[in-house]
């Protein structure tokens, strides 16, 4: 069986975490084709070439593939698919945009979030907000897969695998990019951070979040939020943590203000170790939590950050 | 020009899900069911459109089980304008796959020609994020996934989409397929005379073959099962005892 794995490739630079952890679980399906898709796509390919496991890595490299609009990308993948049992990806939104598009051109159903390989065709995924796991097996000839990174390791580096070039397929030409919006930050990647410091409506505004980042930047961990804080402005929609949002497990996870609701829950459950800190002892997220502190934010959040 | 949104019956987000003992699946047998919510940001946003003019007509199709009756009356009640029933199930427990939805979804658009089509980014029943970007690959539509903000011109479309780096704003030519994300506005409740007015506007009833498409599953459901559960945690009384008890574990 032969595995093409897009890899997550955002202006140029390669995602490796989200990339290494989705070859690990691709490895278990067959042999591992990278593709890596871009305006300038060289180094990024280079980069994955070198993750252990992958056989060979295609380079697209056309002005097309600039912003990784769903459209070009998908028709490139569908003229390859041909040659492969399995295509996957990470689940970032970039491959959700992309591999339905590319099952629904095979006349394929697609199987997104994939937590665990039990064989070739039979793969297991969270439903319901993560309330239960669903086990399923695919009679298509072809499976579209995309793996929720968080529950794999890495594949290590080290490989040196060869490169390809190949031409551009056809651009649909129907959507065309604007612009970006992105903040620019030192801090970890969150869905690959160690520890995640995420706060909730608790916090009460955007200038007071700044309690809960002055922690996460002692302890150098990414910052989360709820949807709850969020949709109230006090944090960017990119670090929402949730059913519908970021799915984390780092080794250590802080939720200060936050109640708990099931679709938070979803999105960092499978978290090492879970700290919470609310003023509500009966506060949902205490059942879920390793450590709980029942405590004022206010107080005990820049306590515990001259404290660490 | 007409905008087309298709809308889900699922668990109401807020019941607690139940995994049935024999692992077949979850338990829908007499809980709550609703609109999926975001299929409700979707129904909203289509009305606005209407509202601002820049709709003709809004059109809500549901595929399942014939009590998908219930949320198209709903949607109906919000202020779309008719609706489309397309029973393909008998059982509430049988899912039907975002790619017989889709193909479903894509004869309704051939027959109706819309201009745009808003749809959830995601159920939340399976959560598989899906339905809407298939659709645009069978009508060879453009797609503009998780929506923030939407903004209807001439022709096209800009969309600002919540990505993992930020937002990202593109331009699609229409027609177009459009998937919200929570963000793009808050949906309106309805008022009882709309709810009154809703039960007399149209409803159509269709079946599956009434499009020529075959919804028998690709996947097949081996077993559901509830998840790992987390061991029990302890309470501590102080930040001096959380410290301590996280570098004493090694957390820290
Ligand atoms: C379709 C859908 C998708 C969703 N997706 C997501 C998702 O991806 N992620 C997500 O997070 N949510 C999601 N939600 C929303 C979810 O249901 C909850 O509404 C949300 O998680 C609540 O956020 P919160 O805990 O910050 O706010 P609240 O529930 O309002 O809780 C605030 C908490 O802060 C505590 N608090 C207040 N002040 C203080 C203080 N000074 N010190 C200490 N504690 C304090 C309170 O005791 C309370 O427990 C979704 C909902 C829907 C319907």
């Amino acid at each position: 069986m032969a595995v093409l794995l897009l890899a997550e490739i955002t202006d140029g630079s390669l995602a490796m975490d989200a990339t290494a952890k989705t070859v690990a679980a691709a490895s278990k399906l067959g042999d591992v084709t990278v593709l890596a898709v871009g305006a300038t796509a060289k180094d990024a390919a280079g980069e994955a070439a070198t993750i252990e496991g992958v056989s060979k890595v295609l380079v697209a490299e056309d002005a097309i593939y600039g912003h990784r609009l769903a459209e070009p990308t998908a028709a490139l993948i569908v003229s390859l698919a041909g040659d492969y049992s399995h295509i996957v990806a990470p689940a970032t939104t970039d491959a959700k945009n992309i591999l339905p598009r590319v099952a629904a051109l095979l006349d394929v159903m697609v199987l997104t979030d994939v937590t665990g390989v039990v064989d070739g065709d039979t793969f297991e995924r969270p439903i319901y907000a993560g309330n239960a796991i669903q086990t399923v097996k695919s009679k298509d000839a072809t499976k579209v897969i995309t793996f929720r990174t968080s529950t794999f390791d890495a594949a290590a580096t080290g490989g040196s695998a060869a490169l390809e070039d190949i031409a551009a397929a056809e651009n649909p030409g129907l959507s065309e990019w604007v612009s970006d919006k992105v903040a620019e930050s030192d801090r970890p990647e969150l869905t690959s951070a160690k520890i995640v410091v995420s706060g909730g409506r608790g916090v009460g505004s955007e200038e007071d979040f700044k309690i809960i980042e002055a922690l996460a930047d002692k302890l150098g961990a990414a910052v989360g939020a709820s949807r709850a804080a969020v949709d109230s402005g006090f944090a960017p929609n990119d670090w929402q943590v949730g059913q519908t949002g970021k799915v984390v497990a780092p080794e250590l996870y802080i939720a200060c203000g936050i109640s708990g609701a099931i679709q938070h829950l979803a999105g960092m459950k499978d978290s090492k170790v879970i700290v919470a800190i609310n003023k509500d002892e009966e506060a949902p997220i205490f059942q879920v939590a390793d450590y709980g502190l029942v405590a004022d934010i206010f107080e005990a959040v820049p306590e515990m950050t001259g404290k660490v | 020009m007409k905008v087309l949104v298709p809308v889900k019956r699922v668990i109401d987000y807020n019941v607690k899900v139940r995994v049935k003992a024999d692992g077949s699946g979850v338990d829908l047998a007499n809980v709550k069911m609703s609109m999926n919510p975001f299929d409700e940001i979707a129904v909203e946003e289509a009305i606005r459109l209407k509202e601002a003019g820049k709709a003709s007509e809004v059109i809500v199709v549901s595929i399942g089980v014939k009590q998908s009756q219930e949320t198209l009356r709903t949607a109906l009640a919000m202020g779309a304008d008719r609706a489309i029933l397309v029973t393909a199930a008998e059982d509430v427990h049988t899912d039907i796959e975002p790619l017989a939805v889709a193909k479903i979804l894509a004869a309704v658009v051939k027959e109706e020609e819309p201009g745009l089509v808003i749809c959830g980014k995601q159920a939340i029943d399976n959560d598989l994020n899906a339905t809407g970007q298939m659709l645009a690959a069978l009508t060879g539509f453009a797609q503009a996934t998780n929506a923030n903000n939407l903004e209807v011109e001439e022709g096209s479309a800009t969309v600002a989409r919540e990505v993992d780096g930020g937002l990202q704003t593109i331009k699609v030519t229409l027609p177009a397929i459009v998937t919200t994300d929570l963000r793009l506005n808050e949906p309106r409740y309805a008022s009882l005379p709309n709810i009154m007015k809703a039960k007399k506007k149209p409803l159509d009833e269709k079946t599956p073959e009434d499009f020529g498409v075959d919804v028998a599953p690709r996947l097949e459901v081996v077993t559901t099962a509830e998840p790992a559960e987390r061991a029990a945690g302890v309470m501590v009384g102080s930040v001096d005892e959380l410290v301590a008890k996280l570098k004493e574990t090694g957390a820290l």
